[in-house]
């Protein structure tokens, strides 16, 4: 299994609390992360990636391991402590706005 | 007993209004959406309980919300607006050519036939329509399709299609207005359009009566003459009596004719308000004074109302979708101000007074008149 978190606004869209586990077939990358997330969850979709490029939104970043992941190709496989539910994958939101 | 329920959008979420005909005490429903940008929200004429809500933030983008149970609770359908085909290039704000991009949704017009049809207006500039519900979104593509498309450009809110009226007499037509193109009408369905500006007048463009390029800012109309229509563009206050065929300026005596809203007495149809506004930079009412205007002649002889008003130190913005009417016999008019108040005649505009003062900026307002 994996660990997510998500953005607070997602986790109430989502209805769920604190992290959400999603098994993954295949290679844990962002795209199969956000693939099963999105299956699971589809109010989500369009909500984290667009629906059509499924490129990132702008405001939000991914994390993991305390590095920054936002900008690895999204079929790069995860940090091993992801895949052994040491460390979640984090969806984070800007602090931006008013 | 008759019952109001006001829909409140915000830039901070989502709130219900309700009272009785009185319409003097009112029960305050919500946050919904908490710290979502809530644009529109609008309520089926054929059910009153299914309502419709644009929710979006620049986090997570844009979500459609639906309710079947009046506003208690709410369900998120599709969010997927995807352009038909190449979308293809407007105008930037430097006249270079600009991709479509889909960013929100600006208003939903439920059908007045139907519960499971939803039209939404949208930035950048198109018009979608849902036949489930809100389930699935299909772009009408007929009106980017016009031709005159690749040449619209954004007004400072951004490229939007902020008003859509359907006319109650003919189910083929609809009109739409966009900042900052203008108006179109359509009299098949949504397969074509036709920009609809001719009597429009705008300095900020080269050529001041173009087909297109006008900043139109609302339009509303009253249902039992869906021929007239009134419009308050970014400067003047018009009216058309020929389905937007042509238009002429009603502005009269209206101490400023630059304003977002505009509607119509649910009972008089020559009976309009308007919110005048200091512009082009200031945005707010023109001596620090909070008037709403009525004509009770459909346009150039004004009267100011500020019975319950403030008449000093207002500094507020009335937007183009935060006013609206209710249908009881003594017409209720209701707008919201960026300030959060939302204010409330029940006497057609003689005597105002705010039902709550502290909301977050208002957006946008409906009223249910619900029996």
């Amino acid at each position: 299994m994996i660990r997510v978190l998500l953005p607070a606004h997602l986790r109430t869209l989502a209805q769920v609390e604190g992290e959400v586990r999603l098994h993954i077939e295949g290679p844990v990358t962002q795209r199969s992360v956000l693939d099963a997330l999105e299956a699971a969850y589809p109010m989500l979709r369009g909500t984290i990636r667009d629906h059509v490029t499924h490129q990132r939104r702008p405001f939000l970043r991914f994390f993991a391991c305390a590095e920054d992941l936002s900008h690895e190709p999204p079929d790069a496989p995860l940090p091993e402590a992801v895949l052994t539910e040491a460390e979640p994958f984090l969806v984070i939101g800007a602090v931006a706005g008013g | 007993m008759s019952k109001v329920r006001l829909l409140v959008g915000t830039r901070k979420g989502a709130f219900v209004l309700t009272s009785d005909g009185k319409r003097e005490q009112w029960n305050v429903s919500g946050p919904f959406f908490g710290g979502w940008e809530i644009y529109h929200m609008k309520g089926s004429p054929v059910d009153p309980s299914r309502i419709y809500a644009s929710q979006s933030t620049g986090w997570f983008g844009q979500l459609i919300q639906r309710s079947d149970d009046g506003g208690k609770t709410w369900q998120p359908v599709d969010n997927k607006f995807v352009y038909e085909g190449n979308a293809g290039t407007h105008q930037w704000y430097d006249g270079t050519p600009h991709p479509w991009e889909f960013k929100r949704v600006w208003h939903l017009e439920p059908s007045l036939s139907d519960p499971d049809t939803v039209y939404a207006g949208v930035e950048d500039a198109a018009l979608f329509q849902s036949k489930d519900g809100g389930k699935s979104w299909q772009e009408l593509a007929g009106l980017r399709g016009h031709g005159s498309g690749p040449h619209w450009q954004p007004g400072g809110g951004g490229m939007c299609l902020h008003t859509i009226l359907l006319d109650p007499e003919n189910p083929d037509r609809i009109f739409i207005a966009i900042s900052s193109a203008g108006a179109f009408r359509t009299d098949n369905g949504g397969a074509t359009w036709q920009p609809i500006n001719r009597g429009l007048k705008s300095a900020h463009i080269p050529d001041n009566t173009a087909e297109v390029g006008h900043c139109v800012h609302h339009i509303a109309m009253h249902r039992s003459r869906p021929e007239v229509l009134f419009m308050q563009k970014h400067w003047d206050v018009m009216r058309s009596d020929d389905a937007g065929d042509s238009w002429q300026e009603v502005s009269g005596n209206l101490p400023t004719d630059f304003g977002f809203a505009i509607d119509v007495h649910a009972h008089q149809p020559e009976t309009i308000y308007v919110v005048p506004i200091k512009s082009d930079s200031e945005h707010y009412p023109p001596d620090a004074k909070l008037r709403v205007y009525r004509s009770r002649t459909g346009g150039n002889d004004w009267e100011p109302l500020t019975k319950g008003l403030p008449q000093s130190d207002c500094y507020v913005n009335v937007l183009r979708d935060a006013m609206a009417v209710d249908a009881l016999d003594s017409c209720g008019i209701y707008f919201g101000t960026t300030g959060g108040q939302v204010y409330a005649s029940s006497d057609a505009g003689d005597n105002w007074a705010p039902i709550v003062r502290d909301l977050p900026a208002v957006l946008s307002i409906e009223v249910q008149t619900l029996s």
